[in-house]
C-alpha cells in the first residue's frame, strides 16, 4: 500500500488500466465466475421466487430490526451466550481487545469477516501486541502483503499464481519460482495449521444470525472458521447488526441464493451453525451498528443494508472488473461499497458513486433485489447537496441547463459548435484539455441540425403537397 | 395516432440522420407525427452528475412541451428511460407527468407492442452486431437480459429479423456495457476506453459488418473508437437500419 491513500477512483482505474493485458485477465477472472453464477440461477426454475422472497424478509427484518435484535439477545444469552453491543467500530475494538485481554490471549485465528475489516481490527490488535492471522486463504495472502483485501469474497482475486508464489517464498520460505497451485495451498496449509494449534481465541464473521434461535451462521469454503474456533476455547463472533434474520426456516432461502451468488456454487463448502459455547469454552457475539442505524432512517438508501455480502455485484460490474478492488479505496469496493462508503464519508468517498455507467447489472443480480445502480444515481446528488463536488464539475451543468430553458439559443449555439468542429485544425480539437478525444474520434459535425432539416422538410411538403 | 417525436438533444445536433430515419419510420407505419420545436435536452446529464436542481427546470420543460399527445416517442432508450423512470424525483407530483410516463415510448418499442409491425420493406445484407443498450435493456425491458432467469425476447432484434439477408452475429458478451455512461466517458476515460474496446473486439470476432443499437450515445463512444482504431466495421443507429438507409462509408 503507498503511504498516501489516493481516494480519486479515476486516477486510481486509469493506473490499474496502463497495463491492458492484466486489465483484461482481471476482468476475464470475474467474468468467469459471473458466468457460473448465471449458469446456476438458470439451474433452479425458482430463482428469482427466491431472490423476491429473499428482498421482502430483509426488507421486513431491517424495518423492525430493534425487535429482532432484541429477541436475538434474549434466545442467544438464554444459551449462554455473551452479547455485546458496540455502536462504533472503536467500540467494537475496545470490546475485543478487552475480551482479549481478559483472557491473556496473545495469539489469534480470525476467519473471513468484513466487519472486522471496516472496524480496521487488525492494526488495533497488532498495536496492542497481539497476533492476528487471517486463516482464510485469500485473507491470509494479502495479509502478508500487506494490503486490503480487493474483493469481499475472493480477497486475493488481484493476484496471480506468480504473484502469490513470490509472498509465500519470502514470507514462508516456499521454493522460488515455484507456481503450482497445489504446492502453494499445502504450504499455506501447513503454516496455518501452527498458527491454529497455538491460537489462544478464535474470532470469526457472521452470515447470518437467526433471531428466533440466538445461533449464527458462518459460511466458508475452507473449513477454517471451525478449526479456529473449535481448538480454542473461546470463540468471539463480530456482526453487523444487519446480518439478522427472523426464523430458521428464512435460512435455506438465504443459503440457496448466496453461495450460488457469489461463487456459482450451489452452497458453500462449509455452513457452520453456533448455537452456543463449547463445553467449558465461550461464546461472545459483538453486535455492531457502525452508522447502519442512521442508513435505516433514509427512504433512498435503506435498501442497502438487505445486503448478504455475496459480492455478486462486483463480479458483473464492468467497471470493477476493469479497475480493480483496491481503486476504490475502501473495505467493500464495487456497486455496494460505492453506496455504503460516500453515505459514511462523503469527503473521501465522493468519486464512487461515479465510477459507474449506470448500467444496472448489478441491480439484476443482485440476490436480494438492492436497486443499486438507482440508489448510486440518487447518491450522486446527494454527494452534491454534501458540498462534495468541485465547481469544474457542477458549473458546466448549471450553464447547460440555462441553456437548454432557452431553445432559440440552444438552436444558435449548436450551430456555431457544429461549425467550429467542421473547420478548427485538428491540434485545436484533440488536445489536453479534451478527454474524449485522447482514444476516441469525435463525431463527424453536419452541416444542419435535425430541426432546420424538419423545417425545411416541412416547408416543402406545404409547397408541394402531392 | 397523434405522435411527438422526442429527438434528443445531441442526436439533434450531431446526428440529424438518425431523427429523420425515425419520422419516416413513424411516418410509415401511419402515425400523424409532430416535433415541437421547443423541445431541447431531456435534462439526464444534469441528473447523472449529480445536479438534480439544475435538471428539475428541463423536466417541467419536457411536461409542458410533450403534454396532451397520444405517444410520445424517442430514438433512444436512455433518454426515454430519464423521462420514465427519474423524472418522478425531480417534477414532485406534477398530474401530468404520471400520463406522460405512460405514453412515452423508445422507437423499437413503440413499433413492436403500439405500431405492431409485423414486416419491413427492407434489404440489409450485412452482418449485423446489435449492441443493446443498457437503459433500454434493463431499465425498459426492451429485450431480457443475461442477469434474469426470465424468458427470453428481443425487440430490437426482433424488428432487425423481418429484413431480406440480415445476419445477426454471435456475441460472446451479448448484453455487456460499452462504457459510454455520459460523463463517464470523460470523467473516468480509461476505464471507459477500455470497456469499449472489449466491446469492439467481441464483436470484430463475431464477424460484424455493421454495429447497431438503439441509443447512439453508445454507438457514438464506440464509432470513436472504431474510428481511431481503424477496425473494420460501420456503424448505424437502428432506425437508419430500419429505415432503409445506406450503410454510410
Amino acid at each position: 500500500m503507498s503511504a498516501v491513500k489516493n481516494y480519486d477512483h479515476p486516477t486510481n482505474a486509469d493506473r490499474f488500466n496502463q497495463d491492458q493485458a492484466r486489465t483484461h485477465w482481471h476482468d476475464s477472472s470475474l467474468w468467469f465466475i459471473r458466468e457460473k453464477r448465471d449458469r446456476m440461477a438458470r439451474s433452479l426454475p425458482e430463482w428469482e421466487t427466491l431472490r423476491a422472497t429473499a428482498s421482502q424478509i430483509k426488507a421486513h427484518t431491517v424495518g423492525k430490526l430493534a425487535d429482532y435484535l432484541e429477541e436475538f439477545e434474549r434466545n442467544a444469552t438464554a444459551r449462554g451466550v455473551k452479547v455485546h453491543w458496540a455502536k462504533d467500530a472503536d467500540e467494537h475494538n475496545r470490546i475485543v481487545l478487552e475480551l482479549l485481554q481478559k483472557h491473556n490471549a496473545k495469539r489469534i485465528v480470525k476467519s473471513k469477516s468484513m466487519l472486522t475489516e471496516e472496524c480496521h481490527l487488525n492494526p488495533w490488535l497488532e498495536k496492542h501486541g497481539i497476533e492476528v492471522v487471517d486463516t482464510d486463504l485469500g485473507e491470509r495472502i494479502v495479509q502478508l502483503r500487506q494490503e486490503p483485501p480487493s474483493h469481499i469474497v475472493m480477497p486475493a482475486i488481484h493476484l496471480k499464481k506468480e504473484d502469490v508464489s513470490d509472498t509465500f517464498h519470502e514470507h514462508l520460505q516456499t521454493e522460488q519460482g515455484n507456481y503450482d497451485p497445489n504446492y502453494l495451498t499445502e504450504s499455506a496449509r501447513q503454516h496455518l495449521r501452527q498458527k491454529f494449534v497455538q491460537a489462544d481465541v478464535g474470532i470469526t464473521g457472521v452470515n447470518f444470525a437467526i433471531a428466533e434461535t440466538g445461533g449464527l451462521v458462518v459460511c466458508t469454503n475452507e473449513g477454517n472458521a471451525d478449526l479456529g474456533v473449535s481448538l480454542p476455547k473461546v470463540h468471539i463472533a463480530c456482526m453487523g447488526i444487519e446480518k439478522l434474520i427472523p426464523r430458521v426456516e428464512h435460512l435455506g432461502i438465504f443459503l440457496r441464493l448466496l453461495a450460488r451468488s457469489a461463487t456459482g456454487q450451489p452452497i458453500t463448502t462449509y455452513s457452520s451453525h453456533f448455537h452456543g459455547p463449547v463445553e467449558g469454552g465461550e461464546l461472545h457475539i459483538v453486535l455492531v451498528d457502525n452508522g447502519r442505524s442512521e442508513l435505516m432512517q433514509s427512504d433512498d438508501f435503506r435498501n442497502s443494508l438487505k445486503c448478504i455480502r455475496c459480492g455478486a455485484c462486483m463480479n458483473t460490474c464492468p467497471v470493477y472488473r476493469r479497475s480493480g478492488g483496491h481503486s476504490y479505496a475502501a473495505t467493500v469496493p464495487g456497486p455496494i461499497g460505492s453506496i455504503l462508503n460516500p453515505l459514511r464519508d462523503a469527503k473521501h468517498h465522493k468519486s464512487l458513486p461515479f465510477a459507474c455507467t449506470l448500467c444496472g447489472s448489478c441491480s439484476d443480480v443482485c440476490p436480494v433485489k438492492i436497486n443499486l445502480h438507482e440508489q448510486l444515481l440518487t447518491l450522486r446528488s446527494e454527494v452534491n447537496h454534501r458540498k462534495q463536488l468541485p465547481m469544474s464539475k457542477t458549473f458546466p451543468m448549471k450553464l447547460a441547463s440555462w441553456v437548454f430553458q432557452r431553445p432559440g439559443l440552444y438552436a444558435w449555439l449548436g450551430g456555431i459548435g457544429k461549425f467550429f468542429l467542421r473547420t478548427m485544425p485538428r491540434f485545436l480539437i484533440y488536445n489536453a484539455l479534451n478527454p474524449w478525444g485522447r482514444n476516441r474520434e469525435m463525431p463527424a459535425a453536419p452541416k444542419e441540425s435535425f430541426r432546420q432539416m424538419y423545417a425545411q422538410r416541412k416547408k416543402a411538403k406545404k409547397n408541394d403537397p402531392s | 395516432m397523434r405522435v411527438a417525436l422526442f429527438v434528443p438533444c445531441y442526436i439533434d445536433q450531431l446526428y440529424p440522420r438518425v431523427a429523420m430515419a425515425t419520422l419516416d419510420l413513424l411516418e410509415q407505419v401511419g402515425m400523424e407525427v409532430e416535433f415541437p420545436k421547443a423541445q431541447t435536452c431531456c435534462g439526464q446529464p444534469m441528473l447523472n452528475s449529480g445536479c438534480d436542481r439544475d435538471a428539475a427546470p428541463l423536466a417541467e420543460r419536457f411536461l409542458e412541451i410533450f403534454d396532451g399527445y397520444d405517444a410520445i416517442v424517442a430514438p433512444s432508450g436512455s433518454c426515454v428511460s430519464m423521462v420514465k423512470n427519474h423524472y418522478n424525483h425531480l417534477v414532485h407530483g406534477d398530474p401530468r407527468f404520471e400520463s406522460i410516463r405512460t405514453k412515452i415510448y423508445e422507437l423499437c418499442e413503440f413499433l413492436v407492442d403500439i405500431a405492431k409491425v409485423e414486416s419491413l420493406p427492407v434489404k440489409f445484407p450485412y452482418v449485423v452486431g446489435l449492441h443493446s443498450s443498457c437503459h433500454g435493456l434493463r431499465e425498459l425491458r426492451l429485450a431480457s437480459d443475461s442477469e434474469l432467469n426470465a424468458p427470453e425476447f428481443n425487440k430490437p432484434r426482433q424488428l432487425l429479423q423481418m429484413l431480406e439477408g440480415i445476419q445477426l452475429a454471435d456475441l460472446k458478451r451479448k448484453d455487456e456495457c460499452c462504457g459510454f455512461g455520459g460523463t463517464f466517458a470523460v470523467s473516468e476515460e480509461a476505464v471507459s476506453c477500455t470497456m469499449g474496446r472489449d466491446r469492439i473486439a467481441d464483436h470484430l470476432q463475431a464477424g460484424t459488418q455493421v454495429l447497431t443499437a438503439g441509443d447512439m450515445s453508445c454507438l457514438m463512444h464506440l464509432a470513436g473508437l472504431i474510428q481511431r482504431d481503424k477496425k473494420p466495421i460501420s456503424v448505424m443507429h437502428i432506425a437508419e437500419i430500419l429505415a432503409g438507409y445506406e450503410v454510410p462509408q
